[in-house]
């Protein structure tokens, strides 16, 4: 593997310092992963509150149907009197999920995480297309402008569900030809991104970091591009397909003879189901996109305040693998009732089964880490620990519906909706809570608040079991998902007052993550002052002034050993940085300070 | 405050299994099986349910216990290991041998409730339309259930001037095997019986063959589970399980009904 030389990484900073002039570059079009990263996390965390009030508006309904919103309803919805409609119930739950997977979940994890560790982590200046980069970040406003418009234009935004499913999806207004537009463009986006993380990762390491010297984060990050590259073509193809099925009269998805509203449709002798593969073909993988960042950003954490390396790196790094490999594989366990052939439901089912394999192999490795370690509970642990306990449940609820038999009964009732909120936002999203607190510092300079960061924990975590845990019970009774109102059903009567129950816990995460966004920015500006290596972390990143500036390391990292060497006999002190020569070669460095570049070993 | 937190993690396996152990006394459980088919399902759930429930205590007590115990004291020392092969080889192979086992268990229930069509022919895989003989055709629409009957004079076939027609109302005899041909005339629509464990989308282009056997009379839901619009959550149906006579003099009485208010012919134009 080739490695950055001293030589050009001279040049490259060289090359650095002209860009940073003028305030348009340094902050708007800037080329630096870092702000690029930092755009990311802004956006993102914006979409996420819109997201989640979305959310709040479906738990309303489900709570109390059809009646009036308390303060905000009148204000939404006053063309329908203040209440939700069911057509705009539908449009809530399409619009919650594409805002928390397209421009919540995925460019956070991406975007700004991977935007903001890679260079970092791998002691590069930074990415390999600096230029590609910036672009992968503005292709998402056209995105943002596509979706956020499509609320305002006729017929309201898109209501097919999140998975488009034609021939419903052909049938809706405008809204629906600017969702497709704009998740067009966030894969263009996740396109230019994918490409750009492979390369640097492959290309610009620093002296002597090997593969398998890279921290966990890396290696998730690598996968998870290498998932997007193969993957995203096919969503942005299908994506096409209903767009000309919709503008150009094509029939791609269209049956024979089919109409619908009593219009006669151009095209004809296409299939439904074929949309079910394209875009499961793609949104399965999808799905480990949306999580294989958040495990290896929380085997990082974990590591670090247990102050042990982590357990089993190598069966860690082979287990995301297999995860990405095999979720090629079972994407036809979305379609098990959907009338494809049943032969082909026993084939997904046993590749389903088998991804369980993988994920327990991690667990299993966390829980190691874990055990025999000298466990400091910062708050970016917490969240590191959550979602550890919160995948645990997400994933074995999985087995359940690989379980053919047994997803007959529960496919599309709130078992499901349970299952991928656990891994979601439990296991996801709170990874990424983790992630803010550890990697803050490093991003802005200074620390977050340890005890609001606490009780901002806590709160979720509580909540968020109230919301979700309980969607299982529902599941198990039946109650089916993206129903405005279930209570008219003899069989989901009875439902109701834990559905308030829900509702009511939903609010109050809600309102908790206020606490959470009064710390991030404060702490902007009245957070204690972070030294480069707040946590006595191990990671390359650490050795970097905080924040890190143009050209990232003022010095040449090599690296010496992988990022886990934590409680090392070998030095006194209970970490051991990448960057720190081992003690019988030369005299131990203190960090931060620029160790002798050996030429040697590359 | 690391004692606190390792609690805090506890309450999570307390209260997982504490829900799940209480729901069933509050009916919030398994709607009441009335078919066939439905208790080899729901003895499938039971068993991921132990199995898994098993899994989830034991492994989240161990994070609890680790918490706990490991709870961090500044310059106590670690154990310093990088992992073990033969924990790597033994959590690999049990969970492996556990999941292929749950995957080939189930393989007969599957087929049972999907490929084993009860009238195609014994090379019958995936009932054509011309080996299978329904005993009713349901047609999805936005937003309601049509259901079709073979009349009472033509030997039960579908598609003749006799055909009956009724909307929402499914009645079936009780523990005969009931196979019907699933379609939709817009969208996507799902058949639904919660009670029966059936669920089968329609798609329009396509008949899919649906069967299943009640065991229990009574009236219970027929929901649509998948996606079909804005009036999706009103897309109610019925099913009622009835005697052989009471489902037979049913039919006479609709038919008699049809008879009295439409001419068949059209009736059958307007579902086609």
């Amino acid at each position: 593997m080739s490695t950055i030389t001293v030589g050009s990484h001279a040049h490259d900073d060289s090359h650095g310092h002209a860009h940073a002039g003028s305030f348009l570059t340094t902050y708007v079009f800037s080329k630096d992963h870092k702000v690029i990263g930092i755009q990311f996390l802004f956006s993102t965390l914006i979409w996420f509150l819109i997201g989640g009030l979305l959310a709040l508006g479906i738990r309303w309904q489900l709570a109390y149907p059809w009646s009036d919103m308390p303060v905000i309803g009148k204000m939404l919805f006053s063309s329908e009197g203040g209440q939700i409609s069911p057509e705009f119930y539908t449009v809530l739950f399409t619009m919650h999920a594409t805002v928390m997977i397209f421009f919540v979940i995925i460019p956070i994890l991406a975007g700004a995480f991977g935007n903001f560790l890679i260079p970092l982590m791998i002691g590069a200046d930074d990415m390999a297309f600096p230029t590609l980069n910036m672009l992968s970040y503005w292709f998402m406003w056209p995105a943002f402008i596509c979706v956020g418009a499509s609320f305002f234009v006729e017929g309201g935004a898109a209501k097919a569900g999140w998975t488009s499913y034609p021939p419903l999806s052909l049938t809706d207004l405008n809204g629906q030809t600017l969702w497709l537009m704009g998740i067009t463009f966030v894969g263009v986006s996740s396109m230019m991104g994918s490409i750009n993380y492979m390369t640097t990762i492959i290309q610009m390491r620093a002296p002597c970091m090997t593969m398998f010297r890279l921290p966990m984060t890396i290696w998730a990050m690598f996968i998870t591009a290498v998932l997007q590259a193969f993957a995203l073509p096919v969503l942005t193809a299908a994506g096409f397909m209903q767009l000309t099925d919709r503008v150009l009269g094509t029939g791609f998805f269209i049956p024979d003879g089919w109409s619908a509203n009593n219009s006669p449709m151009a095209g004809g002798g296409g299939q439904p189901l074929l949309w079910q593969h394209l875009f499961w073909f793609y949104s399965h993988p999808a799905v480990y996109i949306m999580i294989l960042p958040a495990m290896g950003m929380v085997s990082d954490i974990i590591a670090c305040f247990a102050r042990k390396p982590l357990f089993g790196y190598k069966p860690m790094v082979y287990s995301i693998a297999g995860i990405a490999g095999l979720g090629f594989i079972v994407w036809g366990h979305h379609m098990f009732v959907s009338g494809m052939n049943p032969w082909l439901g026993m084939t997904f089912m046993v590749s389903t089964m088998m991804i369980a394999l993988p994920s327990a192999i991690k667990t299993f490795n966390w829980l190691g880490t874990v055990w025999g370690g000298n466990i400091q509970f910062t708050t970016a642990m917490l969240f590191a620990l959550s979602f550890v306990s919160m995948f645990i449940i997400g994933g074995l609820s999985g087995i359940f519906m690989a379980a053919t038999p047994v997803d007959i009964f529960i496919h599309d009732t709130y078992f499901i909706v349970a299952h991928f909120h656990y891994v979601l936002f439990s296991g996801t999203a709170m990874a990424v809570f983790g992630a803010i607190y550890f990697w803050y510092p490093k991003m802005f300079g200074r620390l977050m608040n340890e005890r609001w960061g606490k009780v901002h924990f806590l709160l979720t975590f509580l909540f968020l079991n109230g919301t979700f845990f309980t969607m299982h019970i529902l599941g198990v009774v039946g109650f089916p998902r993206r129903l405005a109102d279930p209570y008219h059903y003899a069989t989901f009567h009875h439902l109701r007052p834990m559905n308030v129950f829900m509702t009511w816990c939903a609010i109050g995460m809600v309102a908790t993550q206020v606490i959470f966004a009064a710390n991030f920015i404060l702490s902007l500006f009245f957070g204690p002052k972070a030294s480069r290596n707040p946590w006595h972390c191990n990671g390359l990143e650490w050795q970097a002034p905080s924040p890190p500036g143009h050209g990232n390391f003022d010095f040449q990292p090599v690296i010496y050993r992988g990022p886990y060497e934590y409680g090392s006999p070998e030095v006194d002190t209970d970490y051991y940085p990448q960057t720190q020569p081992p003690p019988q070669t030369e005299s131990p460095q203190k960090a931060g300070e620029s160790p002798a570049v050996q030429p040697a070993g590359h | 405050m690391g004692k606190f937190w390792s609690l805090v993690f506890l309450l999570v396996p307390v209260l997982g299994v504490a829900i799940f152990a209480v729901s069933p006394w509050y009916d919030h459980w398994l709607p009441r099986d009335i078919s066939q088919h439905g208790h080899t399902i729901d003895h499938l759930f039971y068993f991921i349910l132990w199995l898994t429930g098993a899994v989830f205590v034991v492994t989240e007590v161990a994070l609890f216990w680790f918490l706990w115990r490991y709870d961090g004291k500044p310059g106590a020392p670690v154990k310093f290991v990088h992992g073990s092969h033969s924990l790597e080889i033994v959590w690999t192979i049990l969970p492996a041998a556990t999941l292929l086992f749950i995957a080939i268990y189930q393989m007969n229930a599957w087929a049972n409730s999907k490929i084993r069509n009860p009238a195609a022919g014994p090379d019958g895989i995936y009932g054509t339309a011309d080996d299978m003989r329904p005993m009713l055709e349901v047609t999805a629409r936005q937003f309601e259930w049509r259901l079709r009957y073979p009349g009472l004079k033509a030997e039960g076939k579908l598609g003749d001037a006799d055909d009956i027609f009724v909307v929402n109302d499914l009645h079936v005899p009780v523990n005969e095997e009931i196979l019907l041909e699933l379609k939709s005339a817009d969208v996507l629509h799902s058949f639904f019986l919660p009670n029966a464990r059936v669920k089968q989308d329609a798609v329009p282009g396509m008949k899919i063959p649906v069967w299943f056997r009640c065991t229990q009379t009574g009236s219970y839901d027929l929901v649509c589970a998948e996606l079909c619009g804005w009036g999706h959550y009103k897309m109610k149906g019925r099913l009622t399980v009835e005697s052989r006579e009471e489902f037979d003099k049913w039919l006479a009485e609709k038919w008699k009904e049809q008879e009295a208010t439409q001419d068949p012919q059209v009736a059958e134009g307007d579902v086609e």
